[in-house]
């Protein structure tokens, strides 16, 4: 039996209607929108259509949205096309970023730093927002770039947008934000008192993987990363993935269309959730900003009890962990140990993405399967503060 | 990374563990931890005057495998000549348990070096040379 999905910051699934407006453009409509006949016009009106939805979605204008496989890809194009340029002419590139953002970040950052890039990583406090006030100090002649997150895939924390963008304009540097997961669940601020570059998915908000966009603000130049025929007026060249941008445009719609009205009952399911968590279990801890945090996200430790034996324990529902074993870092989430309470706090956290399929009855199932399951792992655990003297790190205890 | 690829002896041993807590009158105890990824096993053995270890005991925190390999080596230990239990290593608990995915072998690696300890700890307090 397929588990309960609460997992939408991985991803989420297609919506019925999104995959009803795609698949005519795997079919009937299939034209490449670069040829001039008729069947490429078609795609092409589909494709100008949806531009115009993210636009409008976003703020932003059609001809500032460049369409790109992902987020992943947005977020390189947009510290890769800074940065060369200010290269370009033998000067230096100075970067700055906070020490949460997704891996597609830091490891381009880290990838052009290789290259002589330089970088500055903002720390975050223990609830895992930037003080503006350090990016502030970190702007200094060749800065070229800013680039903030809006919310934080992991803990959900919301970055204070607004204040940041004034500082980087009244800097005079641009300021990009990866919005991946924040686009169709909070208001972004684009344009003048906002980002002028921000990276958004589609499968993040029920729409098909392999598809993003970097909006571009008009008074931003890049350059073009993937070079090859000059489409998306020279920034990103490759025949369009027709059905992938209709796709996103329709989820955009969707998602922006009721975001108030779900992001309201998301925040409710959540709260239930979190309430039920703290009334159900004694020693928990909440990773990140307790309100500034994206409506459906929740991550929790759980006081020595690992994240994966817990996911295991609970496994008729899909959630995931910050563990070492789950996280693709021995040593946990980078994102959870930022936060400066110790390795154990990632190692023993649970995240979870509420969604548009998931019910209070789910939630209330949920923490009842929690609860009795760190019973019963926390009567298997080691507990530190009982360890006999000289049990420690590879060490061993004399005879009781 | 791909998880819950587990043998049934894994999942029995996780979900209803052997020998959990601590040995009476234990006489070797071992509390060993990863360098890198915070699981921890503890180890709580009696053994016996003539070198039989009577009652195994252990504690775990961490991943399913920490449990289960935890649960697993104590049942291996119950009974063995201490030479017998020297002799016990990481690869065979993780054999006795159907084998782990690849990428699960290190957390394995506690059981054997918890043994390792335990009889360390052991041999130093009777004052026998190894």
């Amino acid at each position: 039996m397929e588990p309960v999905y609460m997992d939408h910051h991985a991803t989420t699934p297609v919506h019925p209607q999104v995959l009803a407006r795609m698949l005519p453009y795997f079919g009937e409509c299939f034209g490449n929108p670069s040829s001039t006949h008729a069947t490429g016009r078609r795609a092409a009106e589909a494709v100008e259509a949806a531009r115009e939805a993210v636009a409008v979605a976003i703020g932003a204008s059609a001809t500032e949205i460049v369409f790109t496989s992902g987020a992943t890809e947005a977020n390189n194009l947009a510290l890769r096309g800074l940065a060369s340029r200010a290269r370009a002419g033998g000067g230096h590139a100075h970067l700055v970023a906070s020490v949460i953002e997704h891996k597609s970040i830091l490891d381009t950052i880290a990838d052009l730093g290789r290259d002589g890039t330089e970088v500055t990583y903002l720390q975050v406090g223990p609830d895992g927002r930037i003080d503006p006030e350090d990016v502030r100090r970190a702007l200094r002649p060749g800065t070229c770039l800013v680039s903030i997150q809006a919310a934080n895939s992991e803990i959900g924390v919301l970055q204070p947008l607004a204040e940041i963008a004034a500082l980087c304009a009244a800097g005079g540097v641009p300021l990009h934000t990866d919005a991946a997961q924040a686009i169709g669940r909070i208001p972004v601020p684009v344009g003048e008192s906002g980002a002028q570059l921000l990276s958004l998915s589609a499968h993040k908000i029920y729409g098909p993987k392999g598809i993003g966009a970097l909006y571009v603000s008009r008074r931003v130049r890049l350059r073009a990363q993937m070079t090859g025929g000059g489409h998306e007026r020279g920034r990103r060249s490759g025949t369009l993935n027709v059905p992938g941008i209709v796709g996103l445009g329709a989820a955009l719609e969707l998602a922006v269309g009721d975001m108030p009205e779900e992001s309201a009952r998301l925040a409710g399911l959540r709260d239930r959730l979190w309430d039920g968590i703290r009334a159900r279990i004694p020693r928990v801890q909440l990773n990140g900003h307790p309100v500034l945090r994206l409506p459906h996200n929740l991550n929790v430790s759980f006081t020595h009890v690992g994240g994966e034996a817990l996911l295991m324990a609970v496994r008729d529902f899909a959630l995931s962990s910050g563990s070492a074993c789950t996280s693709g870092s021995t040593q946990g989430s980078y994102v959870v140990r930022a936060l400066g309470r110790g390795d154990e706090a990632a190692h023993s956290s649970l995240r979870f993405g509420l969604g548009r399929g998931n019910t209070a009855e789910q939630v209330d199932l949920l923490v009842e399967r929690l609860g009795t399951a760190v019973e019963r792992l926390r009567t298997i655990s080691t507990a530190p503060e009982a360890l006999p003297v000289g049990g420690g790190k590879g060490g061993a205890g004399g005879g009781v | 990374m791909a998880a819950f690829e587990y043998s049934a002896a894994v999942l029995d041993h996780y979900e209803r563990p052997r020998n959990v807590g601590e040995a009476t009158r234990a006489n070797a105890h071992a509390e060993v931890r990863s360098d890198t990824h915070g699981d921890r096993l503890t180890l709580s053995l009696r053994i016996t005057p003539d070198g039989i270890v009577e009652e195994a005991r252990f504690r775990a925190y961490g991943c399913v495998v920490a449990i289960a390999a935890g649960s697993m080596l104590t049942e291996m230990l119950r009974g063995r000549t201490l030479a017998a239990a020297a002799g016990i290593t990481d690869i065979d608990v993780a054999r006795a348990l159907g084998g782990l995915p690849a990428t699960k072998l290190r957390c394995s690696v506690l059981a054997g070096e918890a043994i390792v300890r335990a009889l360390e700890a052991f041999h130093t307090q009777e004052g026998v040379g190894r």
